[in-house]
């Protein structure tokens, strides 16, 4: 029962920012929730609530703390210092405006930790050097950034004193201009998914399935209701309104946003308890009733394939959700040649891992429903939304939030639905904010990888034939399942030109979580084989590994595997070219340090190539931007492309700006609200920068010409907004538009509207996956250079190198900060990330690199403009991830010359395998 | 929330308190909440009565008494490591700081770490190391044991009802005692070992080992020393081949499991690297 009568109460007198607060109240409760809930101090994040993610990090006393372990009662008399405490009345503090100069902030949902983290440090070390900084800021973990930008602005921070940035003038497009959104990240301001509601919103709390496969029975929950005062309702399946399902593809929705009776995979929710937070949270989840009855999980794909295996779903009996195929040529005797190699890899779970969980809330006004929660896909949660309420389209509105880290994991709803329902059947605001374990626990995960090949060429090095079979588990719901099933196969063989093709690939039922998206859906698990097997060809007919790739590189005019000949922006020779005074160097290198007799530690240095298409595969990806010009000279941008971290706003703000011919700093933004912005897309698939900055190149480029028609003006006019005229200059000629005597195309004023609308021109894949499947291709090499401990398995990487082929960098800042952030989580992928379900979820079991695990970084951008793209650019996403895993097995390989046949290669496996290939020789 | 949450300021008034049925004792709180956060996810009730003992002054500060010192169980890690300590203390200051992140050595406890009596404890192994004690108050009066025996077990302490360990005590060692930790984890920071050990060496006039102290952690359920091979090691004089004295019968007290983290045999060569590492700290060798 919730007898709240007897509760112990503390009274807790601190100095908070500098004033005299007084908090009466549980002496238990969390120092980061008293901030964010009794002094709406909500740049404070919470990321974990278990001092696994620093998120929360606040100063006691002037010593850094996770404010999610402290009890309220222990602050009595203490000096707290929140992430609002840094702005001065001058504006942001010197560190702050390193951080934005710097780039140190992406998605943000991490920079209020690490800015306190730092300020602990530079008030007694105000030059600190990397390791201070790696040593003090060690304890807060970022998902985005892979940790250079920050480790850079820590160290920078004493020369931002007295700077003063000035506004950004002349052309945008390749400045670094700081991120348009970034004030708000560094200094507390920016509202998440958890950092906003109304104050009469309900609590939702789930109640999820522990077991991986069971059937259950719920019983009567009224009388629970009845029991627990404050409890508003229990919301399960027969309250849904509409369709009691969701999945990304229309004809595909397997997944019940309630579990009806049967659970699938552990985490599945079953339940929403709604109702007043003390209420929903004190509930003790054996007292529901809810019994149970466990049954044998199908777990990997073996047993999932099996002929005795259970089916997961009734309506497909073999567990095979999807296949994808490809043939090319004829591989009957492509291995009848010179070299053949051949392998295996099996890989792991690998959990997203964005420090944000979770979070957002529903609203009914009216006959309409409103969702506002973090996001990477407005335009799919909107129709989710309409058809699990049976509503119309138009009775949706999504809202974005700011988004803390996606990567894939937030294409998939999550708080949306329950919130929607709950709000819909309560006439009631409601939130709801996940906790670390239960988004692990549910959320979607990368595909683990069941992976064989073979490859082979012929004496001069030229590759002959690839065959691969790749088994994916896409778990209890199909999610992304079938994209990964599609995009391995045209990726497979990696960047090179191969004559005779051979790829199977199967997305495949089990109970496990639900593998979606992540970053590069299924083409890392491939490349770390494929590109490990080149490895061993090159090393057959003893050529030098880049070399053998430079010889084999994909180049314009060459067909692809799937028949597509690229004829512009085929960059990988180029990267390799960039690449190779670096590795001639470091190899030598390696090899000196490795002819030392009985060293223990082994250096290797090893390259991984890639290329990934941008946008969806054969599918039309379309996105629509707006600018508008209102008679009172109000210009804005209406994008509705989000920015999950990347800086999507700041990269349409930039093309749009340049193609219209005005400053950035003369527009107004308006982001993500789906009833405000056209649909552009989703924010996966690296095609933000491509297609929809496309779409703002042409919106700019439309209003442009809309205003020289106004003036007769030719295309090399120069406008400029002064008030509400825009003045066309052409020569010696400048005319002005008064943009008051124009007609009024909306209520909001506006007077000139452009449009832009681009859809990347791609064709279907035939049978044999033969077609052109993306417009335009990513193209990347990566050199990693490590140290392999051969007596404790363990792997210490000294450095990375990447060259990108990004046809354009529109902010190389921002580009850099994508490279840098995906070559930290293919650092993850390839040495210690495996989740585990029921064992690690929660970030301290489940590990993701620290500060200091990912080493110094060198990006080298390789610029071969793409003719589709604006001003030549294509996506960098997702490329920045996929070289690094291969590149650092092959530089183990190097070291020690194990293959690596399961990632990630944590140390025990590879002490094993160095172990078992000492026993062979 | 709790039904109970007493913040005494006196160890008599704590004792009193703990006299009333079962408490949860919070230092730092480094521990409970990740436990509360984990019993939340999936619907268990959190701790129900909390025993605050931070507001304790007598739990404070590190003392130096006649033959040793004296840790109080309010004393963080940063607090260890900012005391200055004699060298013999070195292994435990390295231990301190691959505690968690920066923001858990400022509030978490070292006696916090001993009670929470986890196989995976970094403070355990160099305390043990350097022959620590408990030092514990109860309705009986105050009690000292071997640290050794305090932890039982895999969460495991002999901790009675009605009991609270007030503090550590290591006994003094000579001017040349020196000691040094070594921990293998998966990640640089925060991050649970797989395998760690502490060494303490005392050395006699002529620089010969008079004593060694050779504790392993997790793996076992509770840090363990190897007394065979520290008795191997007395009269030895310090120098490279030291290591070459460890024999693998010399690892039986050891009894590793599989993990996420890795398994038994890797625990258990990883632990003979260890401590090859370590002495060659200690002796200055490569």
């Amino acid at each position: 029962m919730n007898d709240t009568s007897h509760r112990p109460v503390v009274t807790a007198n601190f100095t908070l920012n500098g004033k005299q607060q007084t908090f009466e109240g549980s002496p238990f409760k969390r120092l980061a929730n008293v901030l964010r809930d009794d002094f709406t101090l909500t740049g404070t994040k919470i990321g974990c609530d278990a001092g696994d993610c620093g998120a929360c990090t606040v100063l006691i006393d002037g010593r850094q703390a996770c404010a999610c372990m402290i009890p309220v009662a222990q602050i009595d008399n203490s000096d707290i210092e929140t992430i609002e405490s840094l702005e001065g009345t001058e504006g942001l503090n010197a560190l702050q405006k390193a951080f934005l100069h710097h780039g140190a902030a992406q998605c943000g949902i991490c920079s209020p930790g690490m800015l306190m983290a730092a300020s602990e440090l530079l008030a007694v070390d105000a030059h600190p050097s990397r390791t201070a900084v790696e040593d003090a800021l060690g304890g807060v973990l970022c998902r985005c950034t892979g940790y250079q930008k920050i480790v850079d602005a820590v160290m920078d921070a004493h020369n931002f004193g007295s700077i003063e940035t000035l506004p950004h003038q002349g052309l945008a497009v390749g400045e670094r201009l700081e991120r348009v959104d970034g004030v708000a990240k560094v200094n507390g301001t920016e509202h998440f998914g958890s950092d906003m509601a109304p104050a009469d919103a309900l609590w939702l709390r789930l109640y999820r399935s522990p077991y991986a496969k069971a059937r259950f029975q719920i019983g009567d929950l009224d009388d629970f209701i009845a029991h627990h005062p404050g409890i508003e309702t229990i919301v399960t399946a027969q309250d849904i309104p509409g369709e009691n399902s969701f999945g990304v593809y229309p004809q595909l929705k397997d997944q019940p946003v309630f579990a009806d009776g049967h659970a699938r995979y552990r985490g599945e929710a079953v339940l929403a308890i709604v109702g007043m937070r003390e209420a929903v949270e004190g509930v003790d989840f054996s007292a529901l009733p809810v019994s149970w009855e466990q049954q044998d999980a199908v777990i990997g794909v073996d047993a999932a394939t099996s002929d005795s295996a259970a089916a997961v779903h009734e309506n497909t009996p073999d567990n095979v959700l999807t296949t994808g195929r490809l043939r090319k040529g004829d591989v009957t005797h492509a291995f009848e040649t010179t070299a053949v190699a051949e392998g295996s890899i099996d890989t792991a779970f690998v959990e997203h891992a964005y420090i944000e969980p979770e979070a957002g809330f529903a609203e009914r006004v009216g006959n309409r429903i409103e969702i506002t929660a973090c996001t990477q896909a407005p335009y799919m949660d909107l129709d989710e939304c309409a058809r699990v309420l049976g509503v119309e389209k138009d009775a949706v509105r999504i809202i974005p939030s700011a988004c803390g880290g996606g990567f894939g994991g937030k294409l998939d709803v999550s708080v949306q639905l329950p919130l929607a329902v709950a709000a819909w059947k309560l006439n009631r605001p409601v939130r709801c904010i996940y906790n670390r374990i239960e988004s692990m626990a549910s959320s979607t995960k990368r595909h683990p990888a069941k992976v064989s090949a073979r490859a082979s060429a012929d004496a001069e090095g030229r590759l002959t034939g690839f065959e691969m079979t790749a088994d994916f588990d896409t778990g209890a719901y199909a999610s992304w399942g079938p994209t990964v099933a599609d995009r391995v196969p045209v990726h497979a063989t990696g960047p090179y030109l191969v004559p005779n093709i051979a790829v199977d690939s199967r997305s495949i039922y089990t109970n496990g979580p639900p593998s979606g998206a992540f970053r590069g859906f299924g083409v890392p698990q491939a490349a770390m084989l494929q590109e490990q097997l080149y490895d061993d060809l090159a090393q057959q007919l003893d050529l030098d590994p880049l070399e053998f790739r430079h010889i084999n590189a994909i180049r314009p005019g060459v067909p692809t595997a799937t028949g597509q000949i690229l004829e512009h922006s085929v960059g990988l020779a180029e990267c390799l070219e960039a690449l190779r005074p670096h590795w001639k160097k470091l190899r030598a290198e390696a090899e000196a340090q490795n002819a030392a007799p009985a060293n223990t530690r082994r250096r290797g240095v090893g390259v991984g190539c890639m290329w990934y298409g941008c946008g969806n595969t054969s599918m039309s990806n379309p996105s629509t931007m707006h600018v508008s010009l209102t008679r009172d000279g109000k210009l804005t941008l209406f994008s509705g492309a989000v920015d999950i971290g990347q800086g999507s706003n700041t990269i349409m703000l930039q093309i749009c700006a340049d193609a219209l011919g005005l400053p950035t700093t003369a527009f107004e933004l308006v982001l993500g609200d789906t009833d405000l912005t056209a649909d552009a897309g989703k924010t996966s698939a690296s095609r933000q920068t491509f297609v929809s900055g496309k779409a703002a190149f042409l919106a700019g480029e439309n209003l442009r010409a809309k205003i020289l028609r106004l003036a007769n003006a030719g295309g090399s006019a120069e406008l400029r907004l002064e008030g509400a005229t825009v003045a066309v200059s052409e020569g010696d000629r400048t005319t002005h538009i008064a943009l008051s005597t124009l007609d009024t195309i909306d209520d909001a004023g506006t007077v000139l509207l452009g449009e832009g609308t681009f859809d990347p021109p791609t064709t279907p894949l035939d049978n044999d996956g033969q077609g052109n499947p993306y417009a335009t291709y990513g193209f990347a090499a990566q050199i990693a250079d490590l140290e392999v401990d051969i007596e404790l398995g363990t792997v210490h990487l000294r450095r990375i190198v990447a060259a990108h082929d990004l046809g354009k960098a529109i902010n190389p800042t921002l580009v850099e900060g994508q490279i840098h952030g995906g070559i930290a989580q293919g650092i993850g992928l390839a040495l210690m990330e495996e989740y585990l379900p029921g064992r690690t979820e929660n970030l301290h079991d489940y590990l993701i690199p620290t500060f200091g695990d990912v080493p110094e970084m060198d990006v080298i951008l390789i610029e071969d403009p793409e003719p589709h793209g604006p001003y030549g650019a294509k996506g960098i996403g997702e490329p920045a991830l996929v070289p690094t895993a291969p590149a650092i097995f092959n530089a183990v390989r190097h070291a020690t010359g194990v293959k690596v046949t399961q990632a990630p290669l944590l140390p025990h496996r590879l002490k094993a395998a160095l172990d078992a290939r000492a026993e062979e020789e | 929330m709790p039904e109970a949450y007493e913040r005494p300021e006196t160890l008599d008034s704590a004792l009193a308190i703990l006299a009333k049925g079962d408490w949860t004792v919070l230092a730092g709180g480094t521990d409970i909440y990740p436990a509360a956060t984990d019993a939340f996810a999936w619907g268990r009730p959190g701790p129900q009565r909390i025993l605050d003992i931070s507001a304790i002054g007598s739990l404070c500060g590190i003392d130096e008494e006649a033959d040793s010192f004296r840790i109080g169980s309010r004393v963080t890690w940063t607090e260890l490591v900012e005391h200055t300590l004699p060298p013999a203390f070195d292994g435990l200051k390295q231990a301190a700081r691959e505690v968690g992140g920066v923001q858990i050595q400022n509030r978490g406890t070292i006696v916090g770490n001993i009670c929470n009596a986890s196989p995976a404890a970094d403070g355990v192994p160099p305390l043990i190391a350097l022959d620590a004690s408990i030092e514990i108050a109860g309705p009986s009066g105050r009690r000292v044991m071997a640290l050794q025996d305090f932890v039982q077990g895999n969460r495991k302490t002999a901790l009675q009802s009605g009991e609270l360990a007030t503090g550590v005590i290591i006994p003094k060692r000579s001017a040349a005692a020196r000691s040094a930790f070594l921990k293998l984890g998966a990640r640089r920071y925060l991050v649970i070992s797989i395998a760690m050990v502490a060494i303490t060496l005392d050395l006699d006039a002529d620089a010969r080992i008079e004593m060694a102290r050779v504790a392993v952690g997790s793996c076992s359920e509770v840090a363990t020393r190897l007394t065979a091979f520290e008795e191997t090691l007395c009269g030895q004089e310090m120098n490279r081949n030291l290591v070459h004295l460890l024999g693998d019968e010399m690892l039986s007290p050891l009894s590793p499991i599989d993990d996420v983290r890795g398994d038994a045999s890797y625990r258990l060569t990883s632990a003979k690297t260890l401590i090859s590492r370590t002495l060659s700290q200690l002796t200055g060798t490569p």
